[in-house]
């Protein structure tokens, strides 16, 4: 019997990778390794990196094959972001934008009211809109209705390797939001990845974990191991497994046996 | 201690109302100047550091502790600490920039200063086909970044001229920024729209008497004016602004620690602004024997990046030409994150028509492709712009 492929599905297109590369950190050199070594299908762009025809432009780096998911970091409000996401496409980098929308210097928190205007505009002319979000579910679902392909809630401040410190509201958006939720920015570890996947995430986002390691390649393997673990935990029924204290001994129903039932 | 007004009133509304000089209202330079004043470097012991070391989050009193006399046995952990903060923030990315000067004319007479309106120094300034000339020259080396630089004359390097070569480099560059005479944030406005969008203005000297004493005359005697420069950028648009004092001028610990204050506080108010900082120390030029010699070695100036880097672990810290290679490239390694290559700081110099001479004397000389080559054997990332223009 053939296996039933697990698929990541975003705006139409299917992904059998759960695992998205974030770029912006990596010496040039190390990006392509780190691809294939994370065994990542998506990796993310940040237009302001890119320098068509120029010398190390970022886009000479990434290897064919790969879908390109340029991102808006520099935009400051929604009209920013809609300006470089359009100019992404002239750029020829596809449909797909993740849409960062920031004003904050420090933390780097996005904005989300900001977000789901420019989602809302973005979807409208066609793009495959991945926000970048705060964990909020009101804002999730407005998200939505403005036409995103997936959410992406940050697990911790971005850089910051925290990992789930958004724990709880990020389970609140695999449980309630229908598209897919990519857990992005704040991981630190795979052991963190493979926590949110096991939650229920449908991928993770990474970057700084991988591009500050002292071995990139084997870091970005280990990401892949962690998040395909995590995903067969989740397929498996984890809550069965991760009950705390045995099946108790005397049924808490057991006074019951012996009464009939009405019908 | 000296006991003095850390503001006094003089020094709020000397001269500005007669000059047009906006006020906007802002109270950041009395915050800064009582928190500079009340700062004594002397005061803070081993614990004090060890505490700001383990902190998660780096607080003023932390920032004064860390760059402390009592924090220098300390030093190879605050390297330590320091370098996890960039590469969690910037990763392996260094940038790169180099600056043009376009005009050496000045009005002031900074005793410190090569372009001190009194020192016979040839005087230039390049007309739009020189601009052009140089910004070519500089753009075939591949960098992407210019910053823009006058000496403070409003009469020859006028608010328009500044524009129109703001809007000569956007055609060759896609990051330009600005460093030169603070104007009110109409004009910030009008040179954003002609294509800049950072701004750096160097307080010099946070010590206000020290300031007078440098400054005897010409606009920049006005403290407030400058210092406020920085928030007028904002409010006119742009979308950086760095910040400095020049080291070695007056106590550099209390210098750099309203240097740091000067940043926080501009950065809670405005939390939209990229904030950067610069860490220039002084260096020889002409006309300058009135000065004590430099008073802050290497090891101090380490120290200060170090500790602007633990106290904004955001911002982006730009090292000197004016430094030695050796010291730079272990330092972008670590804590700064900009570098300039190619630098000339006279007139015309890039083109091989020098017409002006030079504000100071650097020590790393070296080209782009040198600077490019020495990272990419440290295993950093030049990077030539991460920038859009929007």
């Amino acid at each position: 019997m053939e296996e039933k492929r697990d698929l990541l599905m975003l705006g139409g297109h299917a992904f059998t990778s759960r695992f998205i590369l974030g770029s912006g950190k990596f010496s040039l050199a190390l990006v392509k390794a780190a691809v294939e070594h994370a065994g990542a299908q998506i990796v993310t762009l940040a237009l302001r990196r890119a320098n068509p025809g120029g010398a190390d432009n970022i886009l000479d780096y990434i290897p064919e094959g790969v879908t390109l998911l340029p991102n808006t970091s520099g935009a400051r409000n929604a009209t920013e972001a809609v300006r470089i996401a359009r100019f992404s496409r002239e750029l020829g980098c596809g449909d797909f934008v993740k849409i960062e929308v920031i004003h904050d210097s420090k933390y780097l928190l996005p904005d989300n009211g900001e977000t789901i205007k420019a989602t809302e505009t973005l979807a409208g002319e066609g793009f495959i809109v991945m926000p970048y979000m705060f964990p909020d579910l009101n804002a999730a679902r407005d998200l939505v209705n403005a036409g995103a392909a997936c959410v992406m809630p940050l697990a911790a401040p971005i850089g910051s390797n925290k990992g789930l410190c958004g724990r709880e509201f990020i389970q609140i958006l695999i449980d309630e939001i229908d598209v897919p939720i990519i857990v992005d920015a704040g991981i630190g570890r795979p052991s963190q990845a493979c926590e949110a996947m096991e939650m229920g995430a449908d991928a993770i986002m990474a970057n700084t974990a991988i591009a500050t390691a002292k071995d990139i390649p084997a870091m970005a393997q280990a990401f892949k191991k962690a998040v395909d673990a995590g995903r067969t935990a989740w397929l498996s029924g984890l809550g069965r497994v991760l009950q705390k204290g045995a099946d108790p001994s005397s049924p808490l129903t057991g006074f019951l046996s012996g009464e009939r039932e009405a019908v | 201690m000296r006991q003095m007004d850390p503001c006094p009133d003089e020094m709020k509304h000397n001269g500005m109302k007669h000059n047009g000089m906006e006020d906007i209202g802002t109270d950041i330079m009395d915050r800064v100047l009582s928190a500079a004043a009340a700062y004594d470097p002397a005061r803070f012991t081993p614990g004090d550091v060890r505490a700001a070391l383990d902190a998660d989050e780096c607080s003023p009193e932390d920032f004064a502790a860390l760059l402390s006399p009592a924090a220098v046995p300390f030093l190879e952990e605050i390297a330590q600490k320091a370098r996890l903060e960039t590469k969690k923030r910037f990763g392996n990315s260094v940038f790169l920039f180099t600056p043009l000067y376009i005009s050496n004319y000045c009005e002031n007479f900074c005793v410190y200063c090569g372009f001190n309106h009194k020192n016979r120094i040839a005087r230039s300034r390049l007309d739009g086909e020189g601009i052009e000339r140089e910004m070519k020259a500089i753009a075939e080396s591949g960098l992407l970044e210019l910053l823009i630089l006058t000496g403070e004359s409003r009469k020859m390097s006028d608010v328009a001229y500044i524009g129109e070569a703001c809007e000569v480099a956007r055609r060759y560059f896609k990051v330009v920024g600005l460093e030169v005479y603070p104007m009110n944030s109409s004009e910030y406005a009008f040179l954003h729209r002609h294509g800049a969008d950072f701004v750096t203005v160097f307080q010099e000297t946070y010590d206000p008497e020290r300031y007078k004493e440098l400054h005897p005359a010409g606009r920049k005697r006005i403290f407030p004016w400058r210092f406020n420069a920085q928030e007028r950028a904002i409010l006119g648009g742009m979308r950086g602004v760095g910040f400095a004092a020049l080291l070695g001028l007056a106590d550099f610990r209390k210098d750099a620690y309203a240097t740091g204050m000067h940043a926080y506080l501009v950065q809670r108010k405005y939390p939209q602004a990229e904030i950067s900082l610069s860490c220039p120390r002084l260096r020889p030029v002409r006309g300058d024997s009135a000065l004590p010699p430099t008073r802050i070695g290497v090891v101090e100036l380490f120290q200060v990046i170090c500790a602007y880097r633990l106290f904004m672990p955001f911002a982006g810290i730009t090292i000197s030409s004016r430094e030695s290679a050796r010291f730079r490239d272990h330092v972008v390694d670590i804590a700064a994150t900009k570098i300039s290559a190619g630098v000339d700081v006279g007139i015309g110099g890039r083109t091989g028509r020098a017409s002006g001479d030079e504000q100071f004397e650097i020590d790393d000389g070296r080209s782009v492709s040198e600077i490019r080559d020495m990272l990419l054997l440290r295993s950093l990332q030049p990077v030539m712009s991460e920038y859009i223009y929007v």
